[in-house]
């Protein structure tokens, strides 16, 4: 048995999608700026997938920008919009790495406001008010957290920062597919998404813009993407990341409903586990993340153990695994790094089932058991 | 024989048969479909290792150190990271760059950005067959000048420029000196090891993988340092952060090591194929054949029917799936800016064709254009105005047009 | 480029193709465009002593829509007087042929054609 519990760091494949892609590998091949016949029906894929896309966020097809990834949205959405007129930038304490680093980047030129969050993980009002004073150019504030799942109340901030004209960005790489995500209500302007995320190819995202503000590309050359975004189309990719937006859309509340039973389950199972505690559990969390912290036992030592019996779980985001630092978001909420290092996170898909959970459990125990008792001879 | 027939192989290439295998084991959930940065399970692992794979496939085929790869989401990408790093990385030694007109637009439109940002380029001016003249390029070089950016097989006319001696002189100038090899790799053979060449840009879509996918070559000796353009999680040692695309990436590997087993016997084949496409297209009136004739890749002849315009005759050809210039460009109406610097007149410059011939290219698809394009030259200079002036001897370049 | 039928139609069985004496005092004469800019159209008009256009000719350098507009051009004008063809508009042409915005600029110079070829035959009619 093989149990796979890290959705937030990549999922399958969905099999329509494959379905949908592998025409566009083999006959259906041509460059879409091509003139001919069959140029235009590569065109033409792109456009459809580029109309699904605005329709999982409810917005308009020439909102929605490819690009090779949520981090290349991620980078373009911040250093497309911070100018030299504004020279700040606000980003809240729990963002992803292409969101920090690309703000760790801009620090020597601009002012980088970072926003804290509570011990659930969330910015609150006030954190907000005082980061809109410095007047930024742009807030960037993620819509929910990959390591988490806690939900910002993005609405409400976004509010705040048009009130004062602040363009404001959320990644929503985690969100989409597992919540609902409506670009227009929750009032941003530019939101990063990722088709990986929600059972599409790697190496395709997309950035959603608010047309009225201005963007500078970051890869020039040729005009592609209404001459945001330059490089021949990624045909197969876009038209994979359109299907499984269309199925996250069609499907939402069955996978919600689904992931949420699977979580509860689980998470109630946890509850029986002495020492084991979730983080943010109160909080608004997305319906498939749970980050639990065992006290006294390292998240990479468990994991290691874990993946011998092969459940595949993270101790944190995938992105910064390869160096054992204790994660920012944990410490951001005033974790202590001991603790930091304790945790675990599993992530659920719309394909697992209660056996894995139960699998998962049994695996768990086990080696907690194992774990504390060489721990405490 | 399928209709339209593709000679269009320069703008983009179907993915190999077995390059798609090998992707679609990477898709599926039976398959391998981690991520490559998971450091905590199997998943992440398999991933990992296919993206290892792949890595020394593609530095198998330019003989470099699978440690100078660094993936990138396709050629602009990295012709963008390596003008801009380098650029952004040497800005107190000097901020002055040389290029060349006919460089591909992912190049000409860095150097723009670098220019409003205070940089100063200049744009070489080819010789009339497309080569560079080294000399010229000598003369160009300042004491400022940090990066030389040269394309080595032009998309257009495919003509292969002298990337060995153009090194030569960069090193000997300690200038960065950065190819772009979209259209070269798998059809003229690379050795970093011995061409002094500091970075090169590479697209899988180009030589038979997927689109979406590509890399940047880094020498390590010398080491070149580059200022990252995209920021985050720190993959490819910091050079290039984002997931990476395991399933294009092994496409990329795929692709390259097919094409180092089978580029010298391929690239016979198709230069048969194109070589009697060339002399029977030779033989009709007021043709011209674009860029230099030995330096130039087997695939591509780049053709003027003169007194015809371009999409007309795309139009008339529509069973040949051709182009009339760059796929990037195709959409606007200008002529091609690489025939302009070429020296080309407006009307040949308007009338050109490019023919891409590639790996699926068969002899009775060729047969099949020789037959059908004289009868449509026929048909569309029967239309022309300027065929009838030309034959009455008028001489065109001295009639007063009307312009609008 | 996606063309409509119509400027298939057109471009593939192009009407009334060919020459007119330029020196018949009937026959106005007029060439617009350049090779430069991709397109050079030359239209012929026929007049009858009634000044209706009785024949008219073409020759067309240019994309698949100039050969369209001035294919399409050559039977408007045809049956009409001097004035009412010189009431023809660009739009005309464009709405007929449903041409991409991007080649609007071939109707204008068919517009641009029949007027220079009623201007040629005034002149010699002065």
């Amino acid at each position: 048995m093989s149990v796979y519990l890290d959705h937030n760091a990549t999922t399958p494949l969905d099999e329509r999608v494959i379905a949908a892609m592998i025409p566009y590998l083999k006959e259906c091949y041509a460059n879409p700026s091509s003139i001919y016949r069959e140029g235009r029906l590569a065109r033409t894929a792109v456009d459809s997938a580029r109309e699904q896309v605005a329709d999982l966020v409810n917005v308009q097809p020439s909102q929605v920008i490819f690009t090779s990834g949520g981090t290349e949205a991620n980078n373009l959405a911040i250093k497309g919009t911070v100018s030299d007129a504004s020279r700040r930038l606000a980003v809240s304490a729990v963002e992803h790495d292409s969101v920090m680093q690309v703000a760790d980047s801009l620090g020597s030129h601009w002012g980088v406001d970072v926003i804290p969050v509570n011990e659930s993980g969330r910015v609150t009002e006030k954190a907000i008010d005082d980061a809109l004073q410095e007047k930024p150019g742009l807030l960037s504030v993620m819509m929910a957290n990959n390591e988490t799942g806690v939900i910002q109340d993005i609405a409400a901030i976004a509010d705040k920062a048009q009130k004062l004209d602040v363009a404001i960005h959320t990644d929503a790489v985690q969100a989409a597919g597992k919540i609902k995500v409506d670009f227009q209500a929750l009032n941003v302007n530019l939101m990063t998404l990722s088709a990986h995320k929600l059972y599409g190819p790697k190496g395709v995202g997309a950035l959603i813009i608010d047309k009225s503000l201005q963007l500078s590309p970051l890869i020039h050359g040729g005009g592609h993407e209404m001459g945001y975004r330059s490089g021949t189309e990624n045909v197969a990719g876009i038209v994979g990341f359109g299907m499984a937006a269309a199925l996250a859309e069609s499907e939402l509340e069955k996978r919600q409903a689904h992931l949420m039973a699977l979580r509860d389950y689980l998470e109630s199972h946890l509850a029986a586990i002495q020492g084991v505690s979730v983080i943010a559990q109160d909080a608004p969390r997305l319906p498939n993340t749970t980050m639990i912290v065992v006290p006294g036992i390292e998240g990479e030592t468990l994991l290691m153990q874990m993946d011998k019996e092969n459940v595949a779980v993270s101790s944190g985001s995938a992105c910064h695994s390869q160096n054992h630092q204790e994660s920012h978001v944990l410490l951001a909420m005033g974790v202590s790094p001991e603790v930091a290092r304790c945790t675990l996170r599993i992530s659920l898909g719309k394909d697992n089932s209660l056996s894995d959970i139960d699998y998962f459990v049994f695996v768990l125990e086990k080696n907690l058991n194992q774990l504390i008792s060489s721990t405490w001879p | 024989m399928k209709l339209p027939i593709y000679f269009d192989y320069a703008a983009t290439t179907p993915v190999d048969p077995r390059v798609a295998t090998k992707m679609m084991e990477c898709l599926t959930t039976t398959g391998n479909f981690g991520n490559p940065a998971s450091r905590s399970h199997e998943f992440g692992w398999h991933a990992e290792k296919a993206v290892e794979v792949a890595r020394k496939q593609v530095a198998e085929l330019i003989n470099a150190d699978p440690k100078e790869i660094v993936w990138t989401s396709g050629a602009t990408e990295s012709d963008n990271l390596a003008i801009k790093g380098v650029a952004h990385f040497y800005k107190k030694k000097g901020r002055h760059i040389i290029t060349c007109k006919t460089e591909h637009k992912a190049v000409l439109d860095s150097c723009r950005q670098l220019e409003r940002e205070g940089y100063e380029v200049t744009y070489l001016t080819p010789e009339a067959n497309g080569l560079i003249d080294l000399k010229k390029l000598e003369a160009e070089i300042r004491d400022d000048t940090v990066l030389i950016s040269i394309m080595h097989v032009n998309n257009e006319t495919g003509v292969i420029q002298d990337i060995s001696a153009i090194g030569e002189m960069a090193r000997a100038k300690k200038i960065v000196f950065h190819v772009d090899a979209a259209q070269s790799a798998g059809k003229v053979a690379i050795d970093l090891a011995s061409m002094k060449v500091d970075l090169m840009s590479f697209s899988a879509h180009k030589i038979y993988g997927p689109k979406g996918c590509g890399a940047l070559y880094v020498r390590r000796k010398p080491r070149v340092r580059l200022e990252a353009q995209m920021h985050g999680g720190g993959h490819e040692r910091g050079m290039r952060s984002g997931t990476l695309a395991v399933h294009q990436i092994v496409g990329m590997g795929e692709a390259f090591r097919i094409a180092r087993e089978e580029m010298v016997e391929e690239n016979q084949r198709i230069q048969q194929l194109r070589n009697r496409l060339e002399q029977s297209l030779m033989q009709l009136e007021e043709v011209y054949i674009n860029g230099d004739l030995e330096h130039r890749v087997a695939g591509i002849l780049n053709i003027s029917f003169n007194f015809i315009e371009g999409e007309s005759l795309l139009m008339a050809l529509k069973d040949l799936a051709v182009s009339s210039g760059s796929a990037c460009t195709s959409a606007s109406l200008e002529p091609s800016y690489v025939l302009r610097a070429l020296g080309r007149s407006d009307e040949l410059a308007h009338s050109s064709i490019r023919f891409a011939l590639g790996r699926f290219t068969t002899a009775e698809e060729v047969e099949h254009a020789i037959h059908l394009i004289p009868d449509k030259i026929e048909k569309l200079r029967e239309l022309s105005p300027l065929w009838e002036m030309y034959q009455d001897g008028v001489d065109l370049s001295k009639v007063q047009w009307a312009a609008h | 480029m996606a063309y409509s039928e119509k400027v298939l139609d057109h471009y593939e069985n192009p009407r009334n193709v060919g020459v007119l004496d330029k020196n018949d005092d009937s026959v106005g004469t007029g060439m617009v465009g350049a090779p430069a800019c991709g397109d050079v159209m030359r239209l012929q008009i026929k007049v009858n002593d009634d000044g209706v256009i009785e024949e008219a000719r073409f020759k067309t350098y240019g994309c698949g829509s100039a050969i369209a507009s001035s294919s399409l051009l050559t039977e408007m004008v045809k049956g009409k007087t001097l004035d009412e063809a010189g009431t023809i508009k660009n739009s005309d042409i464009a709405e007929e042929l449903a041409l991409p915005p991007v080649k609007v600029h071939c109707s204008v110079l068919a517009e641009d054609a029949v007027k220079a070829a009623i201007d040629d035959y005034k002149s010699k009619h002065k």
